[in-house]
């Protein structure tokens, strides 16, 4: 019988790292410090304005593009939160921040066009282009510049093939964000190559010492962004799957096309969660959002004084629930020691380079866990650092 | 509230064993800073006392809680102060609330077993004076105490994870 998997899906890796996440599942008692979703529950307000959609009979599909209701929304609150302007109908509810990457990369490749994907950044991006066609090709980010993208890098980067790039801020896995002035810098390498940016903001609300700008809020920059964001790691609603994508006019119309084949629509109970989180949120500045920041926010400045302390340099994280600290100095690659620190401490964490091959000396650990466990964890791995300093 | 006392707060209420310079830490504080304001908070009365919250239903040993409704007659010159003072001054009695509403007194009493909290409102709290009328209602299960869900949830997030 032939083979029928067609040479792409063949062509993809599977994650390098599979066996060491199979331990760690199989280690009950170990902390993790791996988890990529908040430690909160979808606030009690949002689940039940799902269960008495389901229990009204709203369980038909929704219009492709989602709810008018919801649309107006997410129109709205981008505008207010993030001086970002989109009108609702140029705006999809997405399966997910996810599905927008898909929906993106799809649209816009060619074969053998190149996309710039920042590294270390989110595993999904370079699978997703390659199975469009497209070609990822990696802009190394260093812990030097806290890991944002400089116009040297993009210019070395860039060839005449090159497409779109993926703005990934603030970044999973590093905690790193951009400011208004990083990303001034680099939108008129943006405009000198006519690139187009896929800008993925899903952890646009977790920022700290600052509001997060969207690249598409810098004058001239929204005709060639796409924003790229969801309601998962902001209202902690990761398993309702459900996001959304703001394109400029043309770029919509294929997202669209794509996603109204593919997709039919989000899941209506989620629409309707979602026009809760907003609804709510409006009401009081966003006030459930703000008070996970602030939990979020006091366990960062923890976990980051206690890396910098026991002599693994940390940069100090703006963004998401992440830190990222260098294991170089243990002359040990991040791989080792996240396996050393799991077998001798039980607590897992992520080898750096699963992101990406500048996460080679890194690892990156998640403080989307109680204070508790961080606390616990923190011990342990000073143990394991006392340990391999000998 | 100034903010560092009730960020403070916040995390004492969730875990009172943190000291000063992690909590520092935390807050972007100095370690001073944070020790003072607790200092000051203890002076002041706004930090009564540092506890532990116990689910009694997890208890080997049996006891009995219950809230009476107390209704009671307030004094000329010393309102409701006198009166509660002679209710809460019981062993007996945990908690004790002024309410404004049905009844004056919210009373919190525990007791070994039915009898004894039977024996306590008749004989301690009815024979009062200023008690007018009394409402036991037996405390079968606590959902939540002080802002804490005492069946905790289960994390069921995936364990590790780079796909999200």
């Amino acid at each position: 019988m032939r083979n029928f998997v067609n040479r792409r899906s063949q062509e993809l890796k599977p994650s390098g790292i599979r066996k060491f996440f199979d331990i760690v599942s199989e280690m009950k008692d170990a902390i993790s410090l791996g988890v990529g979703e908040p430690d909160f529950i979808t606030p009690w307000h949002i689940r039940n304005a799902a269960i008495k959609s389901i229990q009204r009979g709203y369980t038909q599909y929704t219009g492709n593009r989602g709810l008018p209701a919801l649309r107006e929304l997410i129109a709205r609150y981008m505008s207010e939160r993030f001086s970002v302007e989109y009108p609702a109908e140029n705006i999809i509810v997405t399966v997910g921040a996810s599905e927008g990457i898909d929906l993106v990369m799809r649209a816009v490749c060619d074969a053998g066009d190149e996309i710039l994907v920042p590294d270390p950044s989110y595993v999904s991006y370079a699978p997703c282009v390659l199975l469009a066609g497209g070609v990822p090709v990696r802009v190394p980010c260093s812990q030097e510049n806290a890991f944002i993208l400089t116009p040297e890098a993009l210019e070395k980067a860039i060839t005449p093939r090159t497409k779109a790039i993926i703005l990934p801020y603030p970044n999973n896995p590093t905690g790193g964000i951009m400011t208004k002035e990083q990303l001034e810098a680099v939108a008129p390498v943006f405009e000198k190559h006519d690139l187009l940016v896929v800008s993925d903001e899903i952890y646009a609300e977790l920022t700290y010492g600052g509001k997060h700008v969207s690249v598409a809020s810098l004058a001239g920059m929204r005709e060639r962004t796409v924003v790229i964001n969801g309601f998962s790691k902001a209202f902690a609603m990761t398993g309702w799957r459900i996001g959304f994508v703001c394109a400029p006019p043309e770029l919509d119309k294929a997202l669209f096309k794509i996603h109204q084949y593919a997709i039919m629509c989000a899941p209506s109970a989620s629409q309707y969660a979602a026009v809760e989180a907003l609804k709510d949120g409006f009401g009081d500045n966003f006030a459930v959002v703000e008070s996970m920041r602030e939990e979020y926010d006091r366990r960062r400045r923890f976990i980051t004084n206690f890396f910098n302390e026991t002599g693994l340099a940390c940069f100090e994280p703006r963004g998401a629930f992440y830190v990222y600290p260098s294991t170089a100095s243990l002359g040990m690659t991040g791989e080792e020691f996240a396996n050393g620190l799991l077998r001798a401490e039980k607590v897992a964490v992520v080898p750096g380079d699963a992101f990406g091959e500048a996460g080679k000396y890194h690892v990156r650990c998640s403080y989307a866990t109680s204070m508790a466990n961080l606390d616990t964890a923190t011990s342990r791995i000073a143990e394991y650092v006392k340990k391999c300093k000998g | 509230m100034k903010k560092l006392e009730s960020d403070i707060l916040g995390i004492l209420q969730e875990d009172c064993r943190y000291s000063p310079a992690k909590i520092a830490v935390m807050l972007d504080k100095t370690e001073k800073e944070v020790a003072d304001a607790i200092a000051s908070m203890q002076a002041r009365g706004v930090i009564v006392k540092y506890t532990a919250i116990v689910n009694d239903e997890r208890l080997s040993d049996d006891i009995v809680q219950a809230l009476i409704e107390v209704k009671v007659s307030p004094q000329k010159t010393s309102g409701f102060d006198a009166i509660a003072e002679e209710v809460y001054r019981f062993e007996e009695v945990k908690s004790c609330y002024l309410m404004r509403g049905g009844y004056d007194l919210a009373v919190f009493i525990e007791g070994k077993n039915l009898r004894e909290v039977a024996r306590f409102v008749a004989e301690r709290l009815s024979t009062l004076d200023e008690v007018q009328s009394t409402a036991t209602h037996f405390i079968l299960k606590k959902y939540k105490i002080e802002g804490t869900i005492t069946d905790t949830e289960d994390d069921n997030r995936i364990r590790i994870s780079v796909h999200a």
